[in-house]
């Protein structure tokens, strides 16, 4: 059994399909730095990240799949599963070594996977979207707080930037600790060495809160509440479209 | 902004709930600097309603109060239910900061009508041309055309929203005028023709000229409701499908009778809406839009009403067992798209993956077709099943329609006798 050690990051995925090829041995296991190795192995090798090594198998991949696929393949990435990364390699090594693109090919197993992560994470994006919900603070910041399921933070950017474009706002995942904070200018990153209690709990605490933010909370609950029929009441279908786990962050399910 | 408005909001979103549309798709528009918002070409629903739909704009009137009535309708002159009338800086301020908190995608502007259909048409495009002028909102609106409004009035509104829709609500125009005797067909189609116009109009404009105003980009849509009449899903059906011949209609809701009040005896007292058949009018409306069905297929006068225990696609395959089974490495789109238990997405995948290799039931089942119905409609790489012709259509039903609870083992095979 042949092993790879590299830093758990898409570009170092990318440089251990790069040494892969070019020491003509392929890994039967991917591990992060530090993770214990398996009982039996023949060798393990350990993989240093190299922008450049990464860039040129991106530019070999552009050649051989389409940009959705390419993206698709970031978007899969991103759902931290723990066995993805092999599964991104061998997708990878499939689509170089065939003649033509293998992408459609949804026959083989490895690519239907990816198919299915990819969209996974797509639907965790989606909902975020959906469902994250700003509130108020007294400086004008708009707060919001995710705990999605796959990392889908970046993927939400766009939209959010495009559409809150001229209020500040902060949109911050609770699990993975770390957030983007929109200043009306630029979006940077942010992580937080001390945590205010709303970085902890999601909800602005109510002397930070902006005056009228309870009551356009009260105002959208009660939108909520008189805009269902009652003759048509669907628990079941009500919690297939907005699963409960997002509940704690939306005033009108609080 | 206070108690008040809140106490106004419950009752307009009351009056306003019955609209089943809440579509936010169908125009794509980036942010402009200076401007509020966005809209995302494919909609997004920010909430679900606990009666499970969709909650993407909204949902209000400018007013409930209404110098009509229509039996069908909650905000009729003769129910006694609190009234209330939203100015325009209340809804405005409503609209943008639910909007600023990510909870809506935009507006659904409807009202009761009042004095006379262009008096109130007025107010309704006052409202959103401030809310896009004043305000910049660059949101999405959607505004309901008042029946019998003026040309001029639609074609200013559809300067400003996105979508405009008309109600038909009655399907045929003898049962409207017993049930609203103040509407006829007329008045709500002629406002149609007036946006379906415009909409024309402005895209050959915009041929010419780049920036030529869009005019509702969006489209139209409609909405019927079900039940209570006498009208089978036959006339329902058939005026949707000519609806849909024209270019602009985009959707055509189907909104299950819900008796809003207890003393008029021109409607059927239901006690639950017709959920089911309701649910079978979409079925039948999808098959229209997105596989190809022609409306005389799925109903016609041998089978004037849908079937409810099967879905319209399944009824349609098993009343024409001929055409089946279809070879699925072989078969075009339509025919595959004919198959019960695959979609628009399988089909799609189906066609693709074939051309790298055979397809097996095993890969079918993972790509997502629904083998428990489709595989008494085609054949694969596998030897041949038992198909909807070797076993009969009776018994496929049969199968197909057993009530579950007790799980069968997939394992065995099953051989069915007809009693």
């Amino acid at each position: 059994m042949i092993i790879f050690i590299y830093d758990k990051t898409f570009e170092g995925l990318l440089t251990a399909v790069f040494d892969a090829y070019s020491r003509r041995t392929f890994p039967d296991l991917l591990l992060a730095e530090g993770e214990p190795f398996p009982l039996f192995y023949d060798e393990a090798i350990q993989i240093y990240t190299d922008d450049r090594k990464a860039e040129r198998v991106w530019k070999g991949l552009e050649r051989k799949i389409s940009k959705s696929s390419l993206s698709g393949l970031t978007v899969t990435w991103l759902s931290e599963l723990p066995e993805v990364d092999m599964l991104l390699f061998r997708y990878i090594r499939k689509a170089i070594d065939a003649p033509a693109t293998i992408e459609f090919n949804l026959g083989d197993p490895d690519i239907l996977e990816t198919a299915k992560i990819w969209k996974k994470v797509n639907n965790e994006r989606l909902r975020v979207m959906q469902f994250f919900r700003f509130q108020k603070a007294t400086d004008g910041t708009y707060f919001a707080a995710i705990a999605p399921i796959y990392n889908v933070l970046p993927l939400v950017l766009p939209y959010a930037q495009d559409r809150f474009a001229d209020q500040q706002w902060l949109i911050y995942d609770l699990k993975r600790e770390y957030g983007y904070y929109y200043d009306l200018k630029d979006t940077i990153e942010v992580r937080f060495k001390e945590k205010d209690s709303h970085l902890l709990t999601g909800l602005l605490s109510e002397d930070i809160m902006d005056k009228d933010e309870k009551l356009f909370q009260s105002m959208w609950k009660e939108y909520f509440k008189s805009i269902a029929i009652k003759e048509r009441l669907n628990p079941r279908l009500h919690r297939q479209h907005m699963p409960a786990r997002f509940w704690k962050y939306m005033p009108e399910k609080r | 902004m206070d108690e008040k408005v809140l106490e106004k909001l419950k009752i307009l979103a009351e009056s306003a709930k019955y609209d089943v549309s809440c579509a936010s798709s169908g125009t794509s528009r980036s942010h402009k600097s200076g401007a509020i918002g966005s809209a995302a070409g494919w909609g997004i629903c920010h909430s679900f309603a606990e009666d499970g739909r969709c909650i993407s704009l909204l949902k209000i009137m400018l007013t409930n109060y209404c110098m009509y009535d229509c039996a069908y309708c909650i905000n009729r002159r003769s129910n006694d239910l609190p009234r209330a009338t939203l100015s325009v800086t209340e809804l405005v301020n409503l609209t943008i900061e639910f909007y600023r908190r990510n909870y809506i995608e935009g507006l659904f502007l409807s009202s009761g009508v009042v004095r006379n259909p262009d008096y109130t048409m007025e107010r309704l495009v006052k409202a959103i041309k401030d809310l896009r002028l004043i305000h910049h909102f660059n949101g999405y609106i959607h505004m309901k055309s008042i029946p019998g409004a003026s040309q001029e009035l639609v074609n200013e509104a559809g300067l400003y929203a996105d979508r405009l829709s008309v109600n038909i609500e009655i399907p045929n125009e003898a049962s409207l005028q017993a049930l609203a005797p103040e509407k006829d067909f007329k008045s709500v189609f002629a406002p149609m023709r007036y946006i379906q116009q415009g909409v024309l109009q402005s895209a050959e404009e915009r041929k010419r000229f780049r920036y030529a105003p869009r005019f509702a980009p969006a489209g139209q849509s409609t909405q019927m409701i079900v039940g209570a009449t006498a009208d089978t899903d036959k006339d329902i059906l058939h005026l949707s499908s000519a609806l849909y011949q024209r270019p602009t209609m985009k959707r055509v809701y189907y909104s299950g009778f819900i008796p809003v009040n207890t003393y008029d005896n021109r409607l059927p007292a239901l006690t639950t809406p017709p959920l089911v058949r309701e649910n079978r009018l979409y079925q039948a409306d999808w098959l229209l839009r997105f596989y190809q069905f022609k409306v005389d297929e799925i109903v016609n006068d041998a089978y004037p009403d849908l079937e409810l225990d099967v879905d319209p696609k399944l009824a349609w395959a098993l009343r024409h067992p001929e055409v089946f089974p279809v070879d699925i490495n072989k078969a075009d789109y339509e025919m595959l798209l004919r198959v019960p238990g695959i979609g628009v997405k399988s089909a799609k995948i189906i066609i693709v993956s074939r051309r790298y290799a055979n397809l097996g039931s095993e890969q079918l089942k993972k790509i997502g077709v629904v083998m428990k119905k489709a595989r008494y409609f085609i054949t694969c790489r596998e030897l041949p099943t038992q198909t909807v012709n070797e076993v009969s259509p009776e018994t496929v039903r049969q199968l197909l329609t057993r009530k579950t609870g007790k799980k069968t083992d997939d394992r065995q095979l099953i051989l069915p006798f007809i009693d």
